[in-house]
Order: structure tokens, then sequence, then C-alpha cells
């Protein structure tokens, strides 16, 4: 049995992310000692919330460098972490600041990494984990025997680790050589109310290119279009996809939905989000968008064609409408419903 | 004004409107036909050359080059269209360019191209890649390829970079929740892995295509052939696809409403 690390950072406010507790869960649940380690800028108070998760060790790299993402830092700490644990499997969260590090720690340390895991069990006494290839297309299951095997899990691979807080003694880590000649300036982020990507919101809303089309009386409505998609965010909290042609469209300076960007992107050259429902409107459901869709469990479409993509297979319900006329009528309903409670 | 030497990691992979399906030999999984298949430049690591021939057009004196491991035939086709959309130096790699390979094997042997090319002046190297490939899509290549070189100013899921006067790069990465986190690096060397960028495909231009191709087939016909290992896979399948799909024709807009306004209510 590989000794366990569970690699960790704080975010920005210095909490754990719910993937980062779930990647606990996952360690826990494989069996055997594990160390914690711990990057962020003060990783105290994270620490001490997982004061009850079991781990035999909690190691930590921390200060004002290791608050910010950026890879040679974050390389540095992770390795630091790595070796002093001495562990030959090491679990981490899919996070965009391990994402970044953690494949050149993998080669640091002489080791294998396997990234976008979906899935993690012992089998014949063996760590085995799921992944996809090909943009979601081709489902894979392998193990290794090099170690150390990083192993960067996705969110939704173990319920998020719950259970007492307390106070932990922390065992801190030197971190040999955290050079770096990158400055974080900072974050740029869409203002409040043009948030379009909202990863844990319940429902994934996409709109396709039919939004921009021309529609029943010959004409486009893309004005309309914007201010029902808009609507709806605003009143069901959802996350926006898109698919790729309204994106280019968007991108090529035309008149269109100014909200979307490539980052709305669903599907093969796109995301990949996880969202427990999705609605698609206007969307056609061909294969490279639908590829981004696999892990939206409860999959509903809004489509004037009855034979588009999503109803052969790939939705569970198909409403063949106007997703003009039903959108607004959406929005209606749950106005109302809001302005009553 | 900073001149630069921009390599960019980029392979191919199956057209994405083709239908794939896994077979598994005696050296591991690979796909039915592969050969066979249609394929394009690996998309993220197109962005990536677009990019690159931007920064350098608009750098005079800078220099792109594309390095790229892949099967030299099938990569050769596909150089038949890239070729004429951005000018740049081939080196090629005769391997495989399936998504089960090993990519640090895959790393090595970028790593070894790049450094082998000659005159190349580290203090203005530009790694570029995409920031995943759409065949084994892990996102691991470039940060191995710059380890490999020395690299520790590293990038993943650029969108923009912006060029001071002095060299000074300015980059913004995509992180969580549709934002971008913006650094500052004092200039080259250092690594790329690109999401989408900025800038849309460039048309074909012909012109540029017949000066890339003096170059390019001489530089696939000194490729040379190299091996990548594979991971232990225990099983590659085709997912569960078809679900049974309940198509609605005959409801008013309003209750198409009512029903969805009720499902998204429920948990
Ligand atoms: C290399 C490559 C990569 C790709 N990657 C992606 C990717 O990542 N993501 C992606 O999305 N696509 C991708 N594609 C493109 C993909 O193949 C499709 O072209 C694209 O998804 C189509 O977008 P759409 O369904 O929005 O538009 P369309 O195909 O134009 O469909 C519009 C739909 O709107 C419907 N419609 C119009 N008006 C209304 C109305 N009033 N009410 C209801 N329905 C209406 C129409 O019936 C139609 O079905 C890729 C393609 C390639 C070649």
């Amino acid at each position: 049995m590989d000794r366990i690390l569970v690699l960790l950072h704080t975010d920005a406010d210095g909490v754990l992310s719910k993937t980062a507790l779930e990647v606990l869960s996952a360690a826990n649940a494989l069996g055997g000692e594990f160390v914690v380690g711990l990057c962020g800028r003060d990783v105290q108070a994270a620490a001490d919330s997982i004061a009850g998760c079991g781990a035999s060790r909690l190691l930590a790299v921390s200060g004002d460098t290791f608050g910010e993402s950026r890879y040679a830092t974050d390389a540095a700490a992770a390795e630091a972490l790595c070796r002093a644990a001495g562990a030959g499997l090491i679990l981490a969260p899919a996070s965009v600041r391990w994402a970044r590090a953690l494949p050149g720690v993998a080669h640091r340390l002489a080791g294998v990494i396997d990234t976008h895991v979906t899935s993690i069990s012992m089998e014949d006494g063996a760590p085995r984990v799921g992944r996809w290839y090909y943009r979601q297309r081709i489902e894979a299951a392998l193990t290794r025997t090099k170690r150390p095997w990083i192993v960067v899990l996705e969110s939704g691979c173990a319920p998020a680790w719950q259970g007492e807080a307390g106070r932990v003694v922390l065992e801190s880590v030197e971190v040999a050589n955290a050079a770096t000649r990158t400055r974080v300036l900072g974050v740029h982020s869409p203002k409040a109310n043009e948030q379009t990507i909202r990863p844990d919101a319940a429902l994934l809303f996409v709109a396709g290119a039919g939004w921009t089309k021309k529609q029943a009386d010959g004409q486009p409505h893309v004005d309309v279009a914007g201010e029902l998609i808009l609507g709806f965010l605003r009143n069901s909290a959802a996350s926006l996809g898109s698919s790729k042609s309204l994106v280019d469209l968007s991108g090529e300076g035309q008149a269109v939905l100014p909200f979307l960007t490539h980052m709305n992107q669903v599907g093969q050259t796109g995301s990949t989000p996880r969202h427990p429902k999705g609605l698609a409107t206007c969307c056609h459901g061909e294969e490279p968008h639908v590829v981004g869709w696999r892990f939206i469990n409860d999959r509903r479409a809004v489509n004037l064609d009855a034979n588009c993509g999503w109803a052969r297979g790939k939705a569970d319900v198909v409403y063949v409408a106007d997703a003009f006329a039903v959108m607004a009528r959406v929005n209606e309903i749950l106005k109302t419903r809001s302005a009553a409670t | 004004m900073p001149q630069f030497q921009i390599v960019v990691c980029g392979s191919i992979v199956p057209d994405p409107l083709q239908t794939l399906e896994p077979v598994t030999g005696p050296a591991g999984p690979s796909l039915k036909n592969e050969l066979m298949l249609p394929a394009v430049l690996d998309p993220w690591a197109g962005h990536a050359l677009y990019e690159a021939a931007n920064l350098a057009r608009n750098h005079p004196g800078s220099k792109v080059y594309l390095v790229s491991a892949a099967p030299k035939a099938k990569l050769q086709q596909v150089m038949m269209t890239v070729g004429q959309k951005a000018p740049f130096e081939l080196v090629a790699i005769d391997a495989s360019a399936s998504g089960f390979t090993e990519a640090a094997d895959v790393a090595a042997l970028l790593a070894g191209a790049i450094a082998a090319i000659p005159g190349l002046d580290r203090s203005r190297l530009l790694v570029f890649g995409g920031w995943e490939s759409a065949s084994r899509g892990a996102g691991v290549t470039m940060q191995m390829v710059g380890e490999r070189l020395g690299i520790a100013e590293q990038f993943l899921a650029v969108d923009q970079l912006t060029v001071g006067e002095d060299g000074t790069l300015e980059v913004l990465e995509r992180i969580e929740g549709g934002s971008h986190q913006i650094s500052s690096c004092q200039g080259a060397p250092a690594v790329f892995g690109w999401a989408t960028g900025n800038l849309p495909e460039p048309r074909n231009n012909p012109q540029v295509g017949m000066q890339n191709m003096r170059a390019i087939m001489p530089a696939l016909q000194k490729a040379k052939p190299a091996s990548t290992g594979v991971p232990s896979f225990v099983s590659v399948s085709l997912p569960k696809q078809q679900r049974e799909t309940r198509v609605v024709k005959d409801l008013t807009p309003d209750e198409v409403a009512r029903e969805i306004v009720a499902w998204i209510g429920e948990n």
C-alpha cells in the first residue's frame, strides 16, 4: 500500500475548496495512512478546519509568496511538500494552480501524473484511476507501477469531507528555491452583472447560434435574444454556456450577444462543465458540442427542429418549440414567483 | 523592440467530426483505422501558432518554429493547409500522435528537438503550445517541456500576451469562474500553454504556403523516428451514448415553459 499525500492549497480567502474536501474523502476511502500537505499564504485556519480528517501528519508551506497562483512558486512548494511526505501516491484537486504546477512537479520527482481523473479506487491492492481521452469521447481505466504517481482529481469524485474542526500543529516545510521573474498583478473579472459563468450553479443554460438566426418573420432578433438569455440567467442563477458557432460570431465583431466570450464555449474545443442539469436552446446538439456535456446528467433541449442532434439520443427531453416564445414565458413565470416570495 | 524565437509545440488529432472507436493491441490502445482518419492541427496548438505568427509579425526579427511529433505521412497532409496560414519553420519528429501515449515521453522528444534547433537563443525563447491536446487532453506536456529546458516561468490557459517595449510579458490566464489572472513576467524565456486567444483562424495564403513548403518537405524527410511508451491501461471503451429521448411536439410555449420551470425546481 502506498503512502498517500493529499496535496491542497487554500483559496485567496484562506479556505479549502469543495474539490479539496472531496479529495480528502477520496483519500480516506482508499484506506491506509495519509498525510496532508497544505500550501497558501496562511494555512493554519484551513488546517484547523480539517483537524478531524484522519491525516497522520499535516505539512505546510506558507507565506505571502505562496498565497499567489504562479507556476514557479507553486511548483517549488508542491515539490517540497511531496519530498517531505515521501509519498508514493499524491492526490490533488483539479484547480487552476495545481493544473498549472503539478505536471512540472511530476517531472522534478521523476514520477508520473494523470490529470482530469474522474474516479479512483483500489483494485487488487493497487490504485486504479478513470479518465477520458479524445475530449470525453473515450473512457479509460488505468494503473501505474511508477512512483511517485500524482493523481489530479476532478470535482465530483467523492463527497466533500465533513467533520470536526480543532486546533492542529502544522509541520512547516522549507522551500529550497522559489525564485521567480513573474509578478501576479491581479484578477480581471467580468462585472458582477456580466458574470455569466457560475461553476457551482445547479443548471447549465446553453445558447446556440439559432438565437441569432432569422426567425419566422424573416428577421433576426438578436436584441430580444440577449434580453431573454440575460433575463433567464438573472431569474434562475444558471451558468451560461454556448455553442462554438455562437461565440465565433461574437468574436468576429458582429453585433451579437456581447456578453459571450470563448470561455462560455462548451464542447470539443471548449469546456466540459459540471452541473446536475443542462438546458440547451437554439443549439443543434452536434457531436463536437455535446461531448462537452459529458458530466451533465439531466439534459433537456428546446429546438424548432424535431430532428436535431438532441432528439437523437443526446438529451432526455426535447421540446420542439420556439425558444423565443418558451423562454419569454419561463422568465415571466420565474419573475412572478420570485416577486411572490 | 524585443525579438523572439517562438517555438510552437503542436501535433495533429483526428478531425472532431469523425467517429472514433478504440481498439487494443499488444502495444496498448489506439484508434480503429487511426492512420486513415482525416486529421487536423490540434485546435489549441493551432491558436498558439496563430498567436505566435502575430507576435512575430509585430516584432520584426522574430522567428516562429513549429515542433511536431506525429506520423510523418499524416503530418504532411495537415501541413498542406496549415502551411498556408502562417510563416514558420517545421521541426518534425516521426512519432505516434495518439492520445494514449505517455505525455512525459512526448515532452522529452519535443524538448530534445527544441534544444537541437540551430542557433537557439534561450534568452529570446518563448515556448508556445496548446494548454491541452484534443487527444490526451491532459494539459501536462508543455510544463514538462519547460522543465526539461530549465524554464520555470510558465503560464497555462493563456488568452492574451502583451509585450512591452522592454520585453516585459503581460499575460492573461484563464482562472475559475470565467475570470482571468493578470501576471507580468520579466521577459523571455517563458512557456505558454494557450487557450483560445483572441485571433481568428488566418485565411489560407498560397504565397505563404509555397514559401513554407520549400522547408517543410525537407523537414519531413529529415524527421527521425522515435517511440513513446503507454501507461498500463486496464480498459478503454466508448461510453454508453444513447439516451431514450422523449420528443415533445404538441405543447404550447406556455405548457413547455411550465414543464421547464417545474423541472428546474426539482432536486
Ligand atoms: C474542430 C472543430 C471543433 C469544434 N468544437 C466545438 C465546440 O467545442 N463546441 C461547439 O459547440 N461546437 C464545436 N464545433 C462545431 C459544431 O460542429 C457545430 O457546428 C456547432 O456546435 C453548431 O452550433 P449551433 O448548434 O449553435 O448552431 P447551428 O448548427 O446553426 O444550430 C442552430 C439551431 O438553432 C435552432 N433554432 C433556430 N431558431 C430557433 C428557435 N427560435 N427556437 C428553437 N430553436 C431554434 C435550429 O433548429 C438549429 O438546430 C466544432 C467543430 C469543429 C470542426
